[in-house]
């Protein structure tokens, strides 16, 4: 007995080849589009920043006078920013993952929660930002600070920060926890020395894109009180500060056509300050990636 | 997997110091005789006034350089939601402040001071390309952009003026320019609701430049910056120019730029006092050099008075 069927394998070859390169072509463009996009946008920025682009732009203060423009305020308050965000919403929002994956109870109040804050990950920028002046500015008093924005914007990032965890989380093999059970482990000991470590390429994954969000926000940020001129560096977590994001956004907006070209300096520096976040994370992520 | 968290910890801190250490080098020029004061002074609201207030702490910083001055460009009805709650020192106003907004104000025990800082001229400006437009009065654009049901034709305004129909663009409803606008020549009549909305001026700016059967209208600052794109329309037969804006002839789209002062900060707090008195003494020329027009030179004079 035969297995294959020649007939059947020849029958309509000819259409199904076509439909093949077909789909293949239609998949092709889709990704071209994003880059041509991209290359096009890359292009632009760079044409029209790399000449702003020096010592000077990096270390020099905002300014009324484009030629004398620097990001330095506000290259420094998303540092800062990033200082709150990234401590926070990863140690909260892996938490709850942690939790909500090994320790919760599955009833209809976890996948409640589950459900809720799936949603949360799709809210409006904005709308946190009104919680946070709401909370943090106000009831807590936080004033316009560093602190009240960081904690604003962990919050903004958090729901994708606990769902992508708990995926990773998800996807360690089962028969590593049970080992480690099997040799006489607690749940504690299970998670801190297998799961976790095991997880962790996927949970840094989904922070990065998560906290990648974080940095190139202004609604909530403008919301809660980021300031749009700022010309001191902020020395503690209590003061006022500006991000790159309204940095650049406010050159965009100006009148004098030279703000443009500081507004796409500022670009290349937003984009910079995000490849050297993001490649930290993947180095860490490599490291880890070796363990099993 | 601690050894990383340190390190990861680290590059994070030592970036920070070495950008902070890399940008160390402070003003050290210290030409006010008077004396050194510190603290903070805090204003927020119209993104119109920002560029004026912005020159005025950059050159406050050479004067005081312990006298933290940020700005904040949240809008005029953005910082008036803040200056009412006593958030605030100051706050920019492109607009006077409106009656719901004082009233709030008092409810907060928020006492202030209004103080004018230049003028700025609506300006209503069409494509270089529109050969025919080159003056208009008020009751024509009231004609044109009040919201009547009808397709807006050139041609329904003056007849010898093309049949294509009419292209808005406006400044988005938050800003104070709209706000501006809406009193003059809407009085709160819905605006055509084919108006291409923008909180970005420059994005109104390239949509009347390449459109050769568009109107728009923004701040003097933006169509002077791009003359060689834009015609402004004389309105009511005056054009918008510095001298027609400072002597009032260009009436009635002129209108003053605003900051409102909390009473309590500047009796208690001297860097405030101080700083708004550094601005009337400086917010013309700065005005002018950032786009905008500034006032008689006795009106910054008596308002001086008024801060004493």
């Amino acid at each position: 007995m035969r297995i294959l069927n020649n007939e059947q394998i020849t029958n309509g070859i000819g259409r199904r080849l076509l439909t093949n390169k077909f789909t293949k072509v239609i998949l092709f463009i889709a990704t071209l589009f994003s880059l041509v996009v991209l290359a096009v946008l890359m292009y632009r920025i760079m044409n029209q920043g790399l000449p702003k682009l020096n010592l000077d732009f990096l270390t020099k203060f905002a300014s009324r006078r484009p030629a004398n423009a620097g990001i330095s305020g506000a290259l420094v308050g998303s540092i800062w920013l990033m200082i709150v965000v990234v401590p926070f919403s990863m140690v909260i929002g892996v938490g709850t993952a942690i939790y909500l994956e090994e320790y919760a109870k599955k009833n209809w109040f976890t996948s409640f929660i589950q459900v809720n804050i799936q949603n949360l990950a799709g809210v409006p920028s904005i709308v946190f930002g009104l919680l946070g002046l709401t909370i943090f500015v106000r009831a807590m008093d936080l004033d316009r600070s560093i602190l009240a924005a960081g904690l604003t914007m962990s919050l903004l990032v958090m729901p994708v920060i606990v769902v992508s965890a708990q995926e990773a989380l998800k996807a360690v093999p089962r028969q590593l926890g049970e080992a480690s059970y099997g040799l006489g482990a607690t749940k504690w000991q299970t998670i801190k020395n297998i799961i976790l470590p095991a997880a962790i390429p996927g949970i840094l994954t989904g922070s990065i894109l998560a906290i990648s969000r974080a940095i190139g926000e202004t609604a909530p940020l403008i919301v809660v009180g980021a300031l749009a001129f700022v010309n001191f560096y902020p020395s503690s977590i209590m003061d006022s500060f500006t991000v790159i994001p309204i940095q650049i956004y406010n050159w965009t907006t100006r009148p004098q056509i030279e703000f443009q070209e500081v507004a796409a300096a500022g670009i290349i520096v937003l984009l910079v300050f995000l490849i050297i976040m993001n490649s930290i994370a993947i180095i860490i992520r490599n490291k880890f990636n070796k363990r099993y | 997997m601690k050894k990383i968290k340190v390190l990861s910890f680290l590059l994070i801190i030592t970036s920070l110091l070495v950008f902070t250490a890399a940008c160390g080098d402070k003003k050290e020029e210290n030409k006010g005789s008077e004396e050194k004061l510190s603290g903070e002074v805090i204003s927020d609201g119209s993104s119109t006034v920002f560029p004026i207030m912005e020159a005025v702490s950059e050159e406050y910083a050479l004067v005081q350089p312990d006298v933290q001055a940020p700005v904040g460009s949240s809008g005029t009805g953005g910082g008036f939601k803040k200056f009412v709650k006593g958030e605030t020192d100051i706050s920019n106003a492109s607009r006077e402040i409106k009656e719901e907004e004082a009233t709030l104000a008092k409810e907060g025990g928020v006492e202030y001071l209004e103080l004018e800082l230049a003028y700025d001229g609506l300006t209503v400006a069409v494509s270089k390309e529109n050969d025919w437009a080159k003056d208009i009065t008020i009751d024509e654009l009231k004609k044109l952009w009040i919201e009547d049901g009808t397709v807006k034709k050139w041609s329904d305004i003056r007849p010898e003026w093309p049949k294509e129909e009419v292209k808005f663009y406006s400044p988005g409803t938050d800003s104070g320019t709209y706000d501006y606008f809406n009193e003059i020549v809407l009085e709160d009549q819905q605006m055509n609701k084919k108006t291409t909305l923008s909180e970005d001026d420059n994005v109104l700016v390239s949509g009347v430049a390449g459109d050769k059967y568009s109107i728009g209208f923004f701040g003097y600052a933006y169509y002077a910056e791009n003359k060689d794109k834009l015609t402004s329309l004389k309105i009511n037969g005056v054009e918008p120019t510095n001298e027609t804006i400072e002597s009032g002839k260009y009436t009635p789209l002129s209108r003053p730029l605003f900051i409102y002062v909390n009473k309590a900060s500047l009796k208690d707090k001297p860097q405030v006092r101080d700083y708004v008195k550094f601005t009337l003494e400086n917010a013309g020329e700065l005005a002018e050099e950032v786009g905008y027009v500034k006032l008689p030179d006795e009106k910054y004079t008596e308002q001086l008075e008024l801060i004493k």
